[in-house]
């Protein structure tokens, strides 16, 4: 099965149950209970905003209206606390564990760290994000929606690795032939746009919601041009524009008017697995692998419930953006397309990532 | 002047919002909550924050950001309670105030120095309020100017200030600090991701070293130690002298030295990048040098509290520089400050670029309720400080078993792994022998902090720097030696000959008898061992890694390099010569009553007993087995101790939502909590 047809079934199924009515409620109560929901990562990072936003909301819809707490076990790039919770079984299904893109990737491309398999757990929610690459307004001038006038000008760029959710951009520069220098190191995006506003980076790139609050008012300013989005999926699982920034071109489309470059073959491939397990289904939450069904349905009918509130539109999309929330069969869907990584383009991002960065994994 | 036409409404709108007294309410509720969660040394703001969270969901903007504000205002001023009176630095911002603070405590004038850091805190805050005020309005460009070769020389000027705390003999000094910076690259290469001094089968140290679990192996546990065996109270002779009123006109005569420190805490704090680390060192190092006499740093100045106290808090309100005009946190607890914000009301406050254009009264209401909650926070310090003081006439015996349990807990927070006990016992030894060999701990502890950002701003300033030399000469000197960059280097080389000219005078340690060859030589062997081993392993890595190596090489043989000169210097000269400082020869710990192996076994039974059974059923064993053993109290009294220890634990830990340790037997059956 190749990359593109097993994605299109996955995104197609996705969409489709997103849209099934959930199933009735079951003879679950928490009252009284707490629900901890575990975060493999800081207090700090875009995770802990995803997971408190969802917190008080999933505490109300929950039968019994337990608390809902979220704590933090950060350590080794999230990988120490997915090790950990494959440890955990089901007790009384008041453990819930969230994963991000950044527990993925080390997933995908068999990270010696990960003692981990998604396909052991049970996914009840997944949410998505996009992102948006940008130039400095000098070379920014030469951008005309392909990238042929940038391959002479050599570009730095604030990365936190090569194997993290920066693989994305890395490549898709790579693939367009543009000469960009990673300068590695760095602790968050928000450092990578102050690298950028220093003048010190010319290229940067941002998930969407930094983008909207960090990067939006320097293209206003005239600072900063932007040059392409990842995109989004549509349901037949083809990258379409992002519908949080309509006007900016995605890199399918940069790709297809620059020469060299091209939206097929295993280099392409390889990028899109990539794309669709860090951006489109980005977040999950997860309970443990042997969790009673009734349980699970539990949390499905909730986070169904949170979704269809009347002011979820409007008070998500300024907390963790406008992408859609899949729950329930949509989540499983959301997780195969998440972490399955046809073999060629693991092996051809692994080559990749030596070639270019000497970065070996085992 | 056009900004100003806008600043001043916006300042009367921010006071509009801030005195309601509701919000005032929420204010001082959330100073009151984050004294109470102050108390747990290496926990503070982060924790209460997290506690905050859930209710920041849709609240009233204004009323939220009271609470937080509140609570993480008073973290750095709480903090001080640990630092002077235990010796314990809670975290990096009270690091220093441990060099001086502590020992007043020791000469039973903690009350004085408790209210001489709370009026300088206090102090502190104002000015940087005032200052923030109009700087934040032309902060931006003035931020923007601070690239890599600034933020690289601000972390060697803070790494200057070991020449000034070296001790006795420079070489030590620096040698120390060249370990702390060694010990700081264990762990996974933020460049490149190579492993330094670490494997990925014992994962916990691909993380590498967390800064609580340092600064209390450094600093706390040799005193805790030190003291047991001494079985004194703190103040010695178990006497109060000077109380709080005396710190306060210590403050006031002193005041020049408040302003300057506040004003480096300020500009600092606004640097994003760098946060608290270099702060408090580098006001420390102002303080020295701006004294005549310098006799008596690190064995009690209060010239040495109420510097590095003035700019913890004014560093505070310079951070908010970086988070709320660019989005970036200036330390973990502004970081779940910027979360809790976009939760707020309905979510339309967004930290970032706009915060000056579409909310600049909100802006000045998070600048002014910060020095509001200053202001209440420290006064109810300052009320609290004489009474709280009176821990330091508790004879030792009866403190030290809570200690080894606060810190035990604080360590096992800042990662939540049972190894987090182990690396304290480690550190904690390391630091016992910096300490009685004289080797310097700030020194060490310097190194340690500024590890990370030395490598990384080096590493990053030298890749770009090489991509504008690649584009022309000028542009890449232009690049480096910008007028910043030429300032900061100046006032390093100034520092740095300074300091070596007046470092014999500052003992940190205070005065330490010389003794025989053996035990000083094997203590420098033992480093050196390291040191080769480190240089080895750094050397197995890549050469297309060499941002990952290139560091600890360079800073390695620097070290060793320094030892074997020492390990000459020791072979030639007699006995009895200051490099063979040893605190075991004479003094408190040679006649201390109690050894140290035995002390510390103590300390080493609580971290066994609790990887088998868990922490609080260790807890209960270890505080019985040492009141009755050790402090030889009655049956009825060691239970009673013991329940109020246990029963604060579980209190604070229930309250804050956190785990415990758990052990083998908590592997084998599910136990509730806060037996879990």
């Amino acid at each position: 099965m190749t990359i593109s047809n097993f994605t299109r079934r996955a995104v197609v199924g996705l969409i489709a149950a997103a849209g099934i009515a959930a199933p009735a409620a079951a003879e679950v109560d928490f009252s009284g209970k707490t629900v901890e929901w575990v975060i493999p990562f800081s207090e700090t990072g875009g995770s802990a905003k995803w997971a408190n936003f969802f917190a008080p909301l999933l505490s109300e819809a929950l039968p019994g209206q337990p608390t809902v707490v979220v704590k933090f076990m950060p350590g080794a790039g999230s990988t120490k606390g997915a090790n950990w919770f494959q440890e955990q079984s089901h007790d009384d299904g008041t453990l819930l564990f969230g994963t991000s893109g950044s527990t993925q990737f080390p997933y995908l491309l068999s990270d010696p760290r990960v003692r981990y398999e998604y396909n052991d757990w049970i996914p009840v929610m997944a949410s998505g994000t996009g992102g948006v690459a940008y130039l400095n307004a000098e070379d920014g001038a030469k951008f005309d929606g392909s990238a042929n006038a940038l391959k002479d000008t050599n570009f730095i760029y604030g990365s936190q690795g090569a194997t993290r959710l920066d693989l994305v951009p890395l490549l898709a520069w790579q693939m367009l032939g543009m000469n960009v220098e990673p300068v590695f190191g760095i602790k968050g995006r928000g450092d990578g746009r102050l690298m950028f506003e220093r003048g010190e980076a010319n290229i940067d790139y941002q998930t969407s919601s930094g983008y909207l609050g960090g990067s939006a008012p320097l293209v206003e300013s005239g600072q900063a041009v932007p040059m392409m989005t990842w995109g989004a999926l549509d349901a037949d699982g083809n990258i379409v524009r992002d519908p949080t920034f309509p006007d900016i071109p995605t890199f399918k489309e940069v790709c297809e008017a620059t020469d060299g470059c091209e939206t097929s073959g295993e280099a392409w491939d390889a990028w899109k697995a990539f794309f669709v397990a860090g951006f489109p289904v980005q977040k999950l939450a997860f309970l443990p692998g042997d969790t009673p069904q009734e349980v699970v349905d539990a949390y499905t009918v909730a986070f169904q419930a949170v979704t269809e509130r009347g002011d979820f539109a409007d008070i998500s999309s300024k907390r963790v953006g406008k992408y859609p929330v899949f729950v329930g069969d949509g989540s499983k869907a959301a997780l195969q397309t998440a972490t399955n990584v046809d073999d060629n383009a693991k092996a051809y991002v692994l080559n990749w990532l030596k070639e270019a960065y000497g970065v070996e994994l085992n | 002047m056009e900004v100003f036409a806008t600043a001043v409404p916006a300042l009367s709108d921010a006071w509009g919002l801030i005195l309601q007294p509701i919000v005032l309410g929420y204010l001082v509720l959330g100073v009151v909550m984050g004294l109470a969660v102050g108390v747990f040394p290496g926990l503070g703001g982060i924790a209460g924050l997290s506690l905050l969270l859930p209710f920041m969901f849709g609240m009233d903007p204004i009323l939220g950001l009271a609470l937080m504000i509140g609570m993480v205002a008073v973290v750095p001023t709480s903090d001080t309670f640990a630092s002077v009176l235990m010796g314990i630095p809670g975290s990096s911002a009270s690091q220093a105030t441990v060099l001086d603070g502590f020992p007043m405590a020791k000469k039973g004038e903690a009350a004085r120095a408790l209210s001489a850091a709370f009026a300088s805190s206090l102090f502190g805050g104002l000015v940087g309020a005032t200052f923030l005020t109009m700087f934040i309005l032309v902060a931006r460009p003035i931020v923007l100017a601070f690239g890599l070769p600034e933020m690289l020389m601000i972390t060697i000027l803070g790494l200057s200030m070991v020449a000034i705390l070296a001790g006795r003999i420079p070489l030590k000094g620096v040698a120390a600090a060249g370990l702390g910076l060694m010990v700081g690259t264990i762990g996974e290469a933020d460049a490149g991701g190579s492993l330094r001094m670490a494997t990925y089968d014992i994962p916990y140290l691909t993380d590498g070293l967390k800064l609580v679990i340092v600064g209390l192996g450094i600093f706390a546990v040799p005193e805790i130690v030190s003291l047991l065996r001494q079985d004194r109270s703190i103040a010695k002779g178990a006497s109060l002298g000077a109380g709080w009123l005396d710190g306060v006109k210590d403050w006031a005569a002193n005041i020049w030295l408040s302003v300057r420190c506040s004003i480096i805490g300020v500009v600092v704090g606004v640097i994003p990048g760098l946060g608290g680390s270099v702060v408090d060192w580098i006001a420390y190092g102002h303080s020295v040098q701006s004294t005549k006499d310098k006799s008596n740093f690190g064995k009690g100045e209060v010239r040495g509290v109420i510097g590095p106290e003035s700019s913890n808090n004014a560093k505070e309100g310079g951070g908010l520089v970086p988070t709320l005009l660019f989005g970036i946190p200036g330390s973990g607890s502004m970081a779940i400050f910027i979360g809790a914000v976009a939760l707020l009301g309905s979510g339309d406050i967004e930290v970032g670029p706009s915060m000056l254009k579409d909310n600049l009264d909100i802006t000045y209401s998070i600048v002014w309720l910060l020095a509001l909650a200053n202001v209440v926070g420290t006064i109810l310090c300052i009320a609290a400080s004489g009474g709280i003081a009176k821990l330091t006439t508790i004879r030792f015996t009866y403190l030290a078993p809570f200690l080894f349990m606060l810190i035990s807990f604080a360590a096992f927070q800042s990662g939540q792994n049972f190894e987090d006990l182990l690396a304290l016992f480690v550190i904690g030894l390391i630091g016992i022998f910096l300490r009685r060999f004289d080797w310097s701990r700030p020194a060490f502890l310097i190194g340690f902090v500024l590890s990370n950002p030395v490598e990384k701003f080096t590493n990053q300033a030298f890749q770009i720097a090489s991509f504008r030399f690649r584009k022309s000469f000028g542009e890449g000197m232009e690049y480096v030696f910008s007028p910043i960059v030429i300032v900061l280097i100046v006032v390093t080389v100034v520092s740095v000959i300074l300091g070596i000219r007046q470092a014999k005078m500052i003992m940190a340690e205070g005065e330490v008898k010389s003794g025989s060859k053996r035990a000083p030589l094997i203590f420098l062997l033992v480093i050196m061992a390291y040191l080769i081993v480190a240089l080895v392993n750094a050397n197995m890595i890549p050469d297309y890694n060499m941002t990952d190596k290139i560091i600890p090489l360079v800073i390695g043989s620097v070290s060793l390099f320094c030892c074997v000169i020492l390990l000459i210097q020791m072979m030639r000269r007699p006995e009895g010569d200051a490099i063979f400082a040893d605190k075991e020869i004479a003094g408190e710990d040679a006649s201390a009553p109690h050894g140290l192996w035995s002390t510390l076994a103590w300390f080493a039974s609580l971290i066994a007993a609790t990887w088998v059974v868990g922490f609080i059923l260790a807890l209960i064993g270890f505080l019985i087995a040492f009141l009755r053993i050790r402090a030889g109290s009655s049956w009825q009294m060691t239970l009673i101790l013991t329940a109020c220890g246990i029963g604060f634990m579980c209190l604070m830990a229930g309250a804050l939502n956190r785990d415990f340790p758990p052990g083998l037997l908590q592997d084998m059956v599910n136990l509730p909590w806060p037996l879990k």
